[in-house]
């Protein structure tokens, strides 16, 4: 059993509500940017490496002023890298083309657009995350809402985030009960599984016919409707604006290497 | 004060006329159960497990239909047309909070049923806000419903249907998985309240602090109604139908 | 077998996000039309049942390895496909919001997927056909396997075409599906007797659970025809390239191919490169630059110049990480 998984969502949700500038803006103009820094990431061309350096700035600038603990982030970016690894492992082996001497040192084309798999890896990763923890779930669903998502979509997702707790905790509950009462192999069969499972499904779908009793009983009439509490105002605007004018200018001129120059004393 | 006026021009009675429900799968759950219940009355319905106690609240508000006989609210049956007001005056409370706790914060919960009143946005606030200090849970306002105690869910649970301003509040085992401290709580707090309260439980103790009346349940039928103390006093009653006599009386009439 | 988005293209990933929140949309529609206000809980509840069910596992028997759920067939059989798609869209926008599993970009490549192919292809086509309407038996097992190991099939196929017409990966189409599609056979195998013990569990334990008509209608004629090309080009074309690759060594091989390859074919690789994002079965090769003119003017970088793209490029990340932190001080010492 993956443990308790569903434990750290609980852990960025309570980042989600913290008070900061950054909670405060209005939770579309977050997703924007983010999305709009999400594509500027992914066109740089595939070997490009110091060039994706500088956007580092933009998840690094949110992690500080929405005070969101940086191992928080970091922690998850690492389990959600093997497949991008596994498919970026290939291609040193496959693009072998010296392309950058270091010194006695060459480095092939593929370990280039390797390295630039794993920046982009982590700087799209690291932004969503950011994106979470500054907003939470609610925001960003109210959010995805007013950008014209169904609303039953963005219902979907509520409920399942919430459910994700209750369910969860009934799951180990008879996991933990299973395995007390087996002898100590720590898988279980199919045989048991699937009734673990079905006996999660009964109670999830009996649940689900509960929960939908209470909101007959408070008038649910197949319409959820969500609150919208936030406007975008001024400051939403510089966000958005700020940011696009910083992720277009690296993306034209590669501040990195300007600073290389400068630093080994060459010309550009 | 608006609806106190109402309330003392027309009280609404609950009357309950030969009702009979059976489960699709043919399980007969209630049988002919008739009684009549006074506006702001606290009525307690008590019996062991599967007596039918909750199969005969889910009737109170339409969420089962009988299949014989008639649930009346002032006088008029429950029924497809009358569904949605009769759901308006009757505030039901759940069993496990974590079913009717399903919005991402307090105040989204306690504001869903507004939201299907078409009730403006600034009353929602404030309505919200009156509904929270009423169980004195102001302060969870912003707080995600799964981050809560026991006791804390149950209270904004109660909250969720307060906000609404029913005429009765329906009640299944309100103080079930609660700690002492939440039960004391939840008591005062039902004490507290002039609507009508019809609580289902097994909680006899409980019963007896905030229900002077009771009908005792078992195998869908009413097998006993009357003021709390004689029932519950009556050893030979409570132990043929699964129940005990309450410490809270023995303490008070010693043999 | 989540895609990730550091693995795309922003054409990719927009051309996935569009077919995904299309379906979203219409697939909400057709739930709302269905006036089951039921459904709501019950779908946001089985999400948060089909997470859970992933994080326990069950021993494969004779492997030693063990398996779990992925749960799109079981709900399409417990929804009908319009309503379990919605609820695999949103377990996906959960784990893509939550725990980085695949991205943000990737989100719409891993909706198709993971949730077209079992509820639109696997599902109407193979489950319902096979079970009829027997819930038991020989027919439920055959029925479940099929289609999971279909849809599946289909779902890593549609990664290796993904990645490759993004072209940020090296590995060859060929050597990429012979990776892929082994590994999801076993585990749509697994998936699919998995899902049909849960459905039989089911129709014992509670019956009724597994019955939303309304639901359930057989899609139109034109969309299952629309579908079954797909499903044929699809397998025809993974046989075809399959068969005439002998795996990884061929994939090195081809590499010292790839050099001579390179630069007489800047005038075909532009073109290409337009042609790539249609048709996918193309690139069976790995692109050397991808979009924009910096990128051409690429083989022409100096080691210098290079070295100090390096030099700079740490500096840079240091000075980002210096913006972050001063930002994070300041805010704590106000």
């Amino acid at each position: 059993m993956k443990t308790m998984r569903y434990l750290e969502v609980g852990q960025m949700d309570d980042l989600g509500r913290l008070d900061t500038p950054l909670h405060r803006l209005d939770a579309r103009i977050k997703m924007v940017t983010v999305a709009v820094f999400i594509i500027a990431v992914m066109s740089f061309p595939r070997y490009e490496v110091s060039g994706l350096m500088p956007l580092f700035v933009f998840p690094f600038a949110l992690i500080g002023v929405g005070k969101i603990p940086l191992g928080c982030i970091y922690k998850k970016v690492l389990p959600a890298l093997p497949f991008a690894l596994f498919v970026g492992l290939f291609n040193p082996l496959i693009d072998r083309d010296p392309m950058l001497t270091l010194g006695p040192l060459a480095l092939s084309g593929g370990w280039l657009s390797f390295a630039s798999i794993l920046l982009r890896f982590t700087l799209t990763v690291s932004a969503a995350l950011t994106l979470v923890a500054c907003t939470g779930i609610h925001r960003l669903c109210a959010g995805l809402e007013q950008l014209g998502v169904p609303s039953l979509f963005a219902v979907q997702i509520l409920f399942l985030y919430r459910y994700l707790f209750v369910i969860g905790d009934e799951s180990i509950r008879m996991f933990r009960s299973v395995q007390i009462r087996s002898t100590g192999s720590k898988k279980l069969s199919l045989r048991v599984y699937c009734a673990l499972i079905g006996h999660l499904l009964i109670r999830s779908i009996d649940r689900a016919q509960r929960i939908y009793r209470a909101m007959v009983s408070r008038g649910f009439d197949g319409q959820i409707r969500l609150l919208h509490r936030t406007q975008p105002g001024w400051r939403d605007a510089i966000f958005l604006l700020g940011w696009i004018a910083f992720f277009i200018s690296v993306r034209h001129r590669n501040p990195a290497r300007i600073v290389g120059c400068w630093l080994t004393g060459e010309g550009l | 004060m608006l609806a106190n006026r109402r309330r003392i021009i027309n009280t609404p009675t609950l009357e309950i006329r030969d009702l009979s429900f059976s489960y699709p799968d043919g399980n007969e759950a209630l049988r002919d159960i008739s009684c009549r219940i006074e506006y702001g009355e606290s009525i307690g319905i008590i019996g062991g497990n599967g007596a039918g106690k909750s199969t005969l609240l889910q009737h109170l508000n339409g969420c089962l239909m009988p299949s014989k006989g008639n649930v009346l609210f002032d006088g008029r049956p429950v029924a497809r047309e009358t569904l949605a007001e009769i759901r308006r005056s009757v505030g039901m409370v759940f069993q496990d909070p974590d079913d009717q706790l399903f919005m991402p914060t307090v105040f989204d919960d306690v504001a869903f049923g507004l939201l299907h009143l078409e009730v403006s946005s600034e009353n929602i606030a404030e309505r919200v806000r009156t509904a929270l200090e009423r169980v004195s849970m102001s302060h969870l306002s912003d707080r995600p419903p799964y981050k809560l105690s026991g006791g804390e869910k149950r209270a904004v649970a109660i909250a969720t249907v307060l906000a609404l301003s029913p005429d009765i509040l329906v009640l299944d085992e309100p103080t079930s998985n609660l700690d002492p401290r939440g039960r004391r709580r939840l008591i005062k707090l039902l004490r507290g309240f002039d609507q009508t309260r019809i609580i289902a439980t097994h909680d006899l103790e409980l019963v007896v602090e905030v229900c002077p009346r009771v009908i005792v349940l078992d195998g869908g039928r009413i097998v006993a109604e009357g003021a709390v103390t004689d029932l519950l006093n009556n050893e030979d009653l409570m132990f043929s139908h699964g129940l005990e006599r309450p410490h809270i009386l023995r303490h008070r009439h010693p043999h | 077998m989540h895609m990730a988005d550091a693995l795309i293209s922003p054409a990719v990933g927009g051309m996935m996000w569009v077919a995904a929140t299309g379906l979203i949309a219409w697939c909400s529609k057709k739930v709302r039309a269905a006036c089951d206000d039921r459904l709501i809980p019950l779908m946001g509840v089985l999400g948060a049942f089909v997470f859970a069910a992933q994080m326990i596992n069950f021993a494969i028997p004779a492997t030693g390895s063990s398996g779990h759920i992925g749960g799109g067939l079981l709900l399409t059989a417990l929804l009908g496909p319009h309503a379990a798609f919605l609820v695999i869209a949103s377990v996906l926008t959960v784990q893509a919001f939550f725990f980085a599993d695949g991205g943000l970009l990737a989100l719409g490549c891993n909706i198709v997927n993971l949730g077209f192919f079992p509820a639109f292809v696997a599902y109407p086509l193979l489950y319902l056909p096979i079970t009829k309407s027997a819930k038991n038996g020989a027919r439920l097992w055959i029925a479940s396997v099929a289609a999971a190991v279909v849809g599946l099939q289909m779902g890593s196929f549609a990664v290796v075409l993904q990645t490759l017409a993004s072209g940020v990966s090296d590995l060859p189409f060929g050597s990429f599906a012979l990776l892929m599609q082994p590994i999801h056979f076993a585990i749509g195998v697994v998936e699919g007797l998995a899902t049909a013990a849960v459905v039989a569990f089911m129709v014992r334990a509670r019956p009724e659970a597994l019955v939303t008509d309304s639901l359930r209608k057989p899609l139109r004629p034109v969309l299952t025809g629309l579908l079954l090309a797909s499903v044929l080009i699809g397998s025809v074309g993974s046989w075809f390239t399959s068969s005439q690759l002998d795996g990884l060594e061929w994939a090195i091989q081809k590499t010292s191919g790839n050099e001579e390859m390179e630069t007489p074919e800047t005038g075909t690789h532009c073109r290409l490169e337009k042609v790539q994002e249609k048709t996918a079965f193309l690139p069976d090769y790995g692109f050397k630059d991808a979009d924009s003119e910096e990128a051409n003017a690429w083989p022409a970088v100096e080691i210098g110049t290079s070295v100090s793209g390096l030099v700079g490029g740490l500096s840079t990340l240091a000075i980002a990480a210096l913006i972050g932190f001063s930002l994070k001080a300041r805010r704590r010492n106000e």
